[in-house]
């Protein structure tokens, strides 16, 4: 009986394939199932933000913001108008600040569900989906009545927001969170508690600490693996310190520390956190005018800044040089989920094709921010 | 009409075949589901819980052998061009494609910088219907399929093409 | 440590390689560029500073002088500080060795800024493109780029100078 000769095979995966979470193509080198070296090709969707914001003036730039990171565009003007206060030295007042935390915080949760239901969707569990995207509907309807727009906002504007809050709008939303918290037990029914969910992702996909710090990966990946690092907290940016809330940290609770579930239970955590902070600002939200900082023409002093802050996918961070005239020179955005992508070859090695595609919804991506 | 008249009972439906061919295409097509970008979040919504598309009979598929309808969902770029021929190519006939949103359109916001960005799918895929908006509603989407299926409605297959 | 303490330790340790410069701001430290890939491993390695987190590399046109610039932001976990570097490149040959083995995010962060302004980093093991096609010719981001006639056959459109409604 002979020797049985194996070699390598390459898969292609993408860049339209259902559980890729947009255009990504990945060249996956197999020996049979099991998986030896992964490399993604980007590039699909670059659709030349930077470039674009060289040649408008710094208030056109905001509705490319939103673009880019589409599932959480609240989050994203956020991180640009913060970057640019910081440049230009404007204080807002209260009431923006109040207001920003509060959008920021539902388009985290919108955010966090719509990725957890897809990631039920990608393991094999369609009725998380539904329930998932049912509630989420409810905080786009709150958003439409505040500004207009479901999915992309345009809504933080430097030195202000576009919109003030409807006069009912705060009924309206203790309203949803009371009907939402309980809808959190019965997603843990379905799915965190599922065998089947259990097995596919505990101990698949470890990242270990040092090596995420060292390719990048911020937010609930990194916390997942048990480092505690929140900007929200860290390097506290807007009024997050007088908001009570706790950073939810992985700790191997089914399996290795690091692995899928963690970063799966740290999102489900941080739904919560964020409906705590969310009747937080409600209940001490001050009166006042939200169009009164709005400066009248930008033209930020010459010099240049790197802020970052706390996206539904880690760290989002804006460079911006300015050179003194009302178009920027140079807007660079440092996307979360590009870094989280990165490690992706180094984690699966080793583990099969179905769970590739576990860790790859694990990490939370959205093509649009790393391509930009 | 003579001989036929009064003939038939109430439960017999006496129709031209065109009209039942059209029919019977148009009130289930498969959608191939191409969601590039932010488009592709308004997609999913309208086939998710509040907006469900299979009550007007579409179902997503994901290998373009099993789909009737393209929707081509967000921004298409160069580097995309090719592949998005490549797949038209690859579905069935009959086949049509339904442009959603502005970027799919004819370039979105991204049209007057973008070295990368293809300025409308028609250029490389012929396009039946148009759905403009950034994103567009689940509800606009909804009309354009209906418009789509109205499309298919009024053809005629069985007929030669006069030259 | 602060950033003057910073200075201090990578000017005792690497005397010639730190360039004064007043026109940057008091964060900002300019660095020559042909022995980056010892500063960034003492960096990340020595105990004081212990650098362990890249957090962005931006490629810049300055527009003036034929010069691009490499900027460098640095965190530290341990003790919470940052910094960040700057490098200038000549226009027509800029390079620098790569640090792609000291942070592991600087493999993509490097081909990112070469695809978008072409600073070749000397040591990296897969220097290609990453977000344009990798027959895409130019580079995007300088001031001064034209886009290509055609792609496969496909019309690339001009970058239009001022707001043209047909």
């Amino acid at each position: 009986m002979g020797v049985v000769q194996g070699d390598q095979m390459v898969l292609n995966i993408g860049p339209q394939h259902p559980s890729t979470h947009g255009v990504l193509r990945l060249e996956v080198m197999t020996d049979g199932e099991i998986v030896s070296e992964i490399k993604p090709h980007l590039g699909y969707l670059h659709r030349c933000f930077e470039k674009h914001s060289e040649n408008v003036t710094y208030e056109q730039v905001i509705p490319f913001t939103d673009r880019c990171d589409y599932l959480a565009s609240m989050n994203s003007n956020f991180g640009y108008v913060v970057a640019m206060e910081e440049l230009m030295e404007i204080k807002v007042p209260d009431r923006v600040e109040y207001i920003r935390i509060i959008m920021g915080e539902l388009n985290r949760v919108a955010s966090h569900l719509l990725a957890l239901g897809v990631y039920g969707l990608d393991i094999g569990a369609f009725t998380p989906f539904l329930y998932m995207l049912r509630d989420r509907e409810r905080i786009l309807d709150m958003f439409e009545y505040t500004c207009g727009a479901r999915l992309l906002y345009n809504y933080m504007w430097v030195g202000g927001v576009s919109h003030d809050l409807p006069k009912d709008f705060e009924k309206i939303c203790f309203g949803f969170l009371d009907y939402f918290e309980p809808q959190i037990d019965e997603y843990n029914n379905l799915l965190t508690y599922n065998k089947i969910f259990v097995e596919r992702t505990a101990d698949v996909g470890v990242i270990p600490a040092d090596v995420a710090i060292s390719y990048g990966v911020s937010g609930p990946n990194l916390r997942g693996s048990g480092v505690n690092w929140d900007v929200r907290k860290d390097e506290s940016y807007s009024i997050y310190d007088r908001f009570e809330f706790d950073v939810p940290v992985g700790d191997g609770k089914f399996g290795t520390l690091g692995d899928c579930f963690d970063r799966y239970w740290v999102r489900m955590l941080e739904i919560k956190e964020s409906v705590k902070i969310i009747r937080q600002a409600l209940k001490d939200i001050p009166s006042g005018d939200v169009h009164q900082a709005l400066p009248k023409k930008i033209r930020p002093p010459k010099g240049s800044v790197y802020r970052r802050t706390e996206s539904p996918r880690g760290d989002l961070g804006y460079y911006i040089i300015s050179d003194g005239s009302p178009v920027p020179s140079r807007v660079k955005m440092r996307s979360p989920a590009f870094t989280a992508l990165s490690c992706l070859d180094e984690v699966s090695k080793g583990w099969m094709i179905s769970d590739v595609i576990a860790i790859l919804g694990s990490l939370d991506i959205v093509l649009g921010e790393i391509d930009r | 009409m003579g001989v036929l008249e009064n003939k038939f009972q109430d439960n017999v439906v006496v129709a031209s075949l065109d009209k039942l061919l059209g029919w019977a295409r148009s009130t289930s097509p498969w959608y191939f589901q191409f969601g590039l970008a932010c488009c592709a979040i308004e997609m999913m919504a309208s086939a998710a819980s509040r907006h469900d598309l299979e009550r007007i009979g579409m179902m997503p598929r994901s290998s373009p052998r099993q789909a009737d309808v393209m929707i081509v969902a967000g921004t298409v770029t160069m580097k995309m061009a090719l592949r998005v021929k490549k797949l038209y190519e690859q579905m069935a006939d009959p086949k049509y494609v339904i442009s959603m949103g502005s970027c799919a359109t004819s370039g979105g916001p991204y049209w007057q910088h973008g070295y990368h960005v293809l300025k409308g799918v028609d250029l490389v895929v012929p396009v039946d219907v148009y759905v403009p908006g950034c994103p567009p509603r689940p509800e606009a989407l909804i009309e354009g399929l209906i418009k789509l299926q109205e499309k298919i409605q009024t053809e005629r297959p069985l007929t030669r093409d006069l030259v | 440590m602060t950033i003057e303490e910073i200075k201090i330790t990578l000017t005792n340790k690497f005397s010639g390689s730190i360039i004064e410069n007043e026109e940057l701001s008091d964060k900002q430290i300019e660095v020559e560029g042909s022995k980056w890939l010892e500063i960034a491993t003492f960096m990340r390695d020595d105990p004081n500073l212990s650098f362990d987190q890249l957090e962005c590399i931006t490629g810049v046109d300055t527009g003036e002088d034929a010069t691009l610039q490499s900027r460098y932001n640095l965190h530290s976990m341990e003790y919470r500080h940052k910094v960040e570097v700057v490098i200038n490149h000549d226009k027509k040959n800029p390079k620098v060795p790569s640090i792609e083995q000291v942070w592991r995010i600087g493999d993509w962060f490097e081909r990112e800024t070469y695809d978008m302004f072409g600073i070749s980093y000397e040591g990296h093991r897969d220097l290609r493109r990453i977000l344009c096609p990798d027959d895409w010719e130019g580079w995007p981001l300088r001031k001064d780029y034209e886009g290509q006639e055609s792609y496969h056959g496909i019309v690339v459109p001009k970058i239009k100078e001022e707001d043209e409604w047909e």
